[in-house]
C-alpha cells in the first residue's frame, strides 16, 4: 500500500466511522489456488484480485498459491482439520466427494438468492457441471476447466509426407500417422516419437481420452462404483500399450506429464496429448506452426473434462462465505471467464464468454482456441468417486503396470477393479 | 526440613525441564498418541472413531503396497548405506592428505549436503529426463541406446538410490575427516618406519580407530534410509506402479492423500518398531566391537 492509498483509506475509514460504521468493515477472503500449466499464472491471479478489490472496496481478496492440485487438496484439508481453512479454494472438480465426506464445503445453492444469481449459475457449460453437482446440490463453481486435446506439429507432418492441416480422426489413423512420424537413427535409437500420451502423476485422466471413445464410462454418478474391468476399458488400454510396446511409435515406460510440452517444443514428439490449459504455453514456445484437434475417435468421439472448481469452506463465517461468493461470481462473469481463457488457454467455462468481443477477436486470430469448446459437446465427467485419490490410484497403478509390461492390460484392470471395489463397498 | 540432596535433585530436574518438555510435547507424546490411534478406525464426520483392536495391523499384513514399499525400502537401504559409507571413507582419506587444492575438493564433496533435497531432486530429474536429459546426451554421444530411467520399474529405484548416495556421502565424509584428523600423526610415522603399505596402514590402524565414527555414521545412514523421501515426492511420486514407494512415502500418501489417518498411524508404529530394533541391534552388536579411546 503506498502513501496515497493509505491516506485515502484513512479518509474512507474516518468518513465511514462518522456516517455508517458498518460500511468501514472489510471482509478478508483468503483463497488457495493451484498451478497446473505453464505461464505467469500467479501474476494473472493477483491482477484479478486487485481488480476485484477496486470494484468492491469492502472485500479484500488474498490469493495464496498452494502448489500442484495434489498439494492444494492436502493443504486445504489439513487447514480444514486444524480449524482455519481458506474461505475458498480452487481444487480439482474430482475432489468433490472427498470434500463432502470430510464436511469441508457448503453447497452453492444456499447463495443463489436473486434471479441474477440463478441465471449466472445456469450459464455454465453442462459438461462442466457434471462434475460439480451430486445428490441434487451444486458444490463447485467451474473455474480453471480444461479438457484433453491433441496438439500436432505441422512441420513434422509435412516432412513425413502427411497433410499438415489434417489431424488423425480416429485410432487407426493415429497409429498410422504416428508410424510415419517416428524417426530412428542408424543404430536404431528413436530420435522422434510419433505420439506421446503422458502417464506420470494422473494417467487415468489421459486414459479417459481413450476409454470414452471406446464407449466406456469409468464411474457412476453416485461415485460409489467403478467399471475398470469393462471390456471397452481393457480394449482402450490394449491400444495404448500397443502404441508403445508393439508399434513402438510412443515412448516406452512412463511418459512424464511435465516434460511432454517440452518434448513437443524440442521436436522429440510430433503429436502430444495434453490439457487445453497448455494452449497459451504452447503458443508462446512452439517455434513451428502447430494444430490443435479433438482426440481421435473410435466408437465415438470423446474426452474427459478436467481442472478446478471453486469450493466454499464450511468453516468460514457467513460474511466471509458471502464475500467469497461475490468474488467467485465476479471472476466467472462472461468477460472475466473470457479473459482467463485468453490468458491461460483454459476453456472459458460458459458459452456466452465466446460471444464477448475479446473472445471473438481471439478465436478469429487463433482458431485453435475453439477446439476445446467444440469438444465439450462430446466430453464426459472426469473420473471421480468417494475416497477419490485412493480409487484413482488403483487405476493409475494398473495403467503404469500395463504400460511397463509387468501386467497384461486385462490383469492390470482386474486388479485395479478389485482394489476399487474393496474401498467403495462401504459407500453403497 | 530441606536436605541438600533434595535441593540438588530439584535443581537437576529444573535444568532438564525445558528440553524435557519440548521432547515430550513434540516427540514422545505424538509417538504414544500414534500408537493409541492405530487401534481405532479413522474418524469421519459421520462416523466417529471406534476401537477396532488389531484390524489395522491385519490390513497391513494383507496390503501388497505395504510389502512392496518395505521391500523397496530394504533395497534402498542396502543400496545407500554401504556405498555412501565406503565413498565417504574413501573421500575423507583422500582429502585428508596434503594434496594441491585440498580445500576446493573438500568443498566440492560437501556441496551436495548443503543443497536442499528438493533442489537436488530437481537437478537429477533433469539428468534423468529421457531424450535430452544430461545422462541421455552422454549416453547418446557414446552411442548407447536411450533409456527412461525414472519411468521404467527396472531402473527407477536404482535411480533414486543413486541420488540419495550422492547427497549423503559428502555429509558422512565430514565426520570421517574430523575423526582422521584426530588420529595422532605419530601412528603414521611409526607405520612408515615399519614399512607398512598404505593399505595395511588403513586396514590395521585407521579403519579400527574410525570405528566409533562408523557406528555413528551407520546409525545415521540407517535412519536416513527410512527417513529421506523428499526426492521421491519430486521425482517419481512413488511410481511407476509403486516401484519407488518407500515406507515413509507410503505413510504420507495414506495419511495426507487418502486421509486414512489411523491406518497411517499403524504403519508409522510398524516403522518405529523396526527402527528401534535396528538401533538396538546396532548398539548391542557393534558397540562390543568398537574401540573407544
Amino acid at each position: 500500500m503506498d502513501r496515497r492509498q493509505f491516506l485515502s483509506g484513512t479518509a474512507v475509514l474516518a468518513s465511514g466511522a462518522l456516517a455508517t460504521p458498518a460500511l468501514a468493515q472489510t471482509t478478508e477472503v483468503s483463497f488457495f489456488y493451484p498451478i497446473a500449466v505453464g505461464g505467469p499464472i500467479t501474476k494473472i491471479i493477483d491482477g484479478y484480485a486487485a481488480d476485484f478489490e477496486k470494484a468492491n472496496p469492502s472485500i479484500k481478496v488474498k490469493p495464496i498459491y498452494s502448489g500442484t492440485y495434489q498439494e492444494s487438496i492436502t493443504k486445504a484439508l489439513t487447514a480444514h482439520k486444524s480449524g482455519t481453512p481458506p474461505v475458498t479454494s480452487v481444487l480439482l472438480s474430482t475432489d468433490m466427494f472427498t470434500l463432502i465426506d470430510e464436511e469441508a464445503i457448503v453447497p452453492i445453492n444456499d447463495f443463489l438468492k436473486t434471479d441474477d444469481d440463478k441465471k449466472w449459475m445456469a450459464s455454465f457449460f453442462p459438461a462442466f457441471m457434471e462434475n460439480s453437482q451430486t445428490g441434487g446440490k451444486i458444490w463447485g463453481v467451474p473455474f480453471q476447466r480444461s479438457t484433453v486435446v491433441l496438439y500436432w506439429n505441422k512441420e513434422l507432418f509435412k516432412e513425413a509426407g502427411l497433410d499438415p492441416e489434417k489431424a488423425p480422426a480416429n485410432w487407426d489413423e493415429q497409429r498410422a500417422f504416428a508410424a510415419k512420424l517416428t524417426k530412428r537413427d542408424a543404430s536404431g535409437n528413436t530420435t522422434q516419437w510419433g505420439v506421446q500420451i503422458p502417464s506420470s502423476g494422473f494417467p487415468y485422466w489421459l486414459f479417459q481420452g481413450l476409454t470414452t471413445p471406446a464407449g466406456a464410462i469409468l464411474a457412476n454418478d453416485a461415485g460409489d462404483k467403478t467399471a475398470y474391468d469393462n471390456s471397452a476399458v481393457i480394449e482402450a488400454l490394449q491400444y495404448w500399450v500397443d502404441l508403445s510396446r508393439k508399434d513402438k511409435v510412443h515412448p516406452p515406460g512412463i511418459v512424464e506429464w511435465g516434460t511432454t510440452p517440452k518434448d513437443f517444443f524440442e521436436r522429440k514428439c510430433a503429436m502430444m496429448w495434453t490439457t487445453t490449459g497448455n494452449l497459451t504455453n504452447v503458443r508462446a514456445n512452439a517455434k513451428f506452426p502447430f494444430g490443435v484437434a479433438m482426440l481421435p475417435a473410435h466408437k465415438r468421439r470423446g474426452s474427459p473434462t478436467g481442472g478446478g472448481n471453486f469450493y466454499l469452506s464450511k468453516k468460514a463465517s457467513p460474511a466471509e462465505q458471502a464475500a467469497a461468493f461475490q468474488f467467485i461470481k465476479w471472476v466467472t462473469s462472461p468477460e472475466r471467464a473470457a479473459q482467463w481463457s485468453i490468458d491461460t488457454g483454459y476453456v472459458a467455462v460458459r458459452p456466452d464468454s465466446y460471444d464477448t468481443p475479446a473472445m471473438k477477436k481471439y478465436v478469429a486470430d487463433f482458431p485453435q482456441a475453439a477446439v476445446a469448446r467444440d469438444q465439450l459437446k462430446v466430453s464426459v465427467a472426469e473420473l471421480s468417486t468417494h475416497e477419490n485419490q485412493r480409487v484413482t490410484k488403483a487405476l493409475n497403478d494398473g495403467l503404469q503396470a500395463a504400460l511397463n509390461g509387468t501386467k497384461t492390460p486385462e490383469q492390470a484392470m482386474k486388479d485395479a477393479q478389485a482394489e476399487a471395489e474393496r474401498i467403495l463397498k462401504q459407500y453403497r | 526440613m530441606k536436605s541438600p540432596r533434595l535441593t540438588a535433585a530439584i535443581h537437576g530436574w529444573l535444568l532438564l525441564l525445558p528440553a524435557m518438555a519440548l521432547l515430550v510435547l513434540f516427540t514422545h507424546w505424538p509417538a504414544v498418541a500414534t500408537f493409541i490411534d492405530s487401534f481405532y478406525s479413522t474418524p469421519r464426520p459421520r462416523r466417529p472413531a471406534r476401537f477396532i483392536g488389531f484390524d489395522n495391523y491385519q490390513t497391513i499384513v494383507s496390503d501388497p503396497v505395504f510389502w512392496q514399499s518395505l521391500w523397496n525400502n530394504l533395497l534402498f537401504a542396502l543400496g545407500t548405506i554401504p556405498v555412501s559409507i565406503a565413498l565417504a571413507i574413501l573421500m575423507a582419506v583422500w582429502v585428508n592428505d596434503r594434496i594441491a587444492g585440498r580445500t576446493l575438493i573438500r568443498m566440492a564433496y560437501f556441496t551436495p549436503t548443503i543443497l536442499p533435497m528438493i533442489a537436488v531432486a530437481n537437478i537429477w530429474l533433469f539428468f534423468y529426463t529421457p531424450q535430452y536429459g544430461l545422462l541421455e546426451q552422454i549416453a547418446g554421444a557414446l552411442g548407447f541406446s536411450s533409456h527412461n530411467w525414472l519411468g521404467s520399474p527396472d531402473t527407477a529405484l536404482a535411480a533414486v538410490t543413486l541420488v540419495a548416495i550422492w547427497k549423503e556421502a559428502g555429509f558422512f565424509m565430514i565426520f570421517y575427516l574430523a575423526a582422521l584428523q584426530g588420529i595422532s600423526p605419530s601412528l603414521a610415522e611409526a607405520a612408515a618406519l615399519e614399512g607398512a603399505s598404505r593399505w595395511t596402514f588403513f586396514r590395521r590402524v585407521q579403519f579400527p580407530l574410525l570405528m566409533p565414527t562408523t557406528l555413528f555414521v551407520l546409525i545415521n545412514a540407517v535412519i536416513n534410509a527410512f527417513r529421506t523421501v523428499d526426492h521421491i515426492i519430486v521425482m517419481t511420486r512413488g511410481g511407476p506402479d509403486n516401484a519407488t514407494t518407500l515406507l515413509l512415502y507410503y505413510i504420507y500418501q495414506v495419511g495426507f492423500n487418502f486421509w486414512d489417518t489411523t491406518y497411517a498411524a499403524s504403519l508409522t508404529t510398524v516403522l518405529l518398531v523396526m527402527l528401534a530394533l535396528a538401533a538396538f541391534a546396532q548398539y548391542g552388536f557393534l558397540e562390543r566391537r568398537t574401540h573407544y579411546r
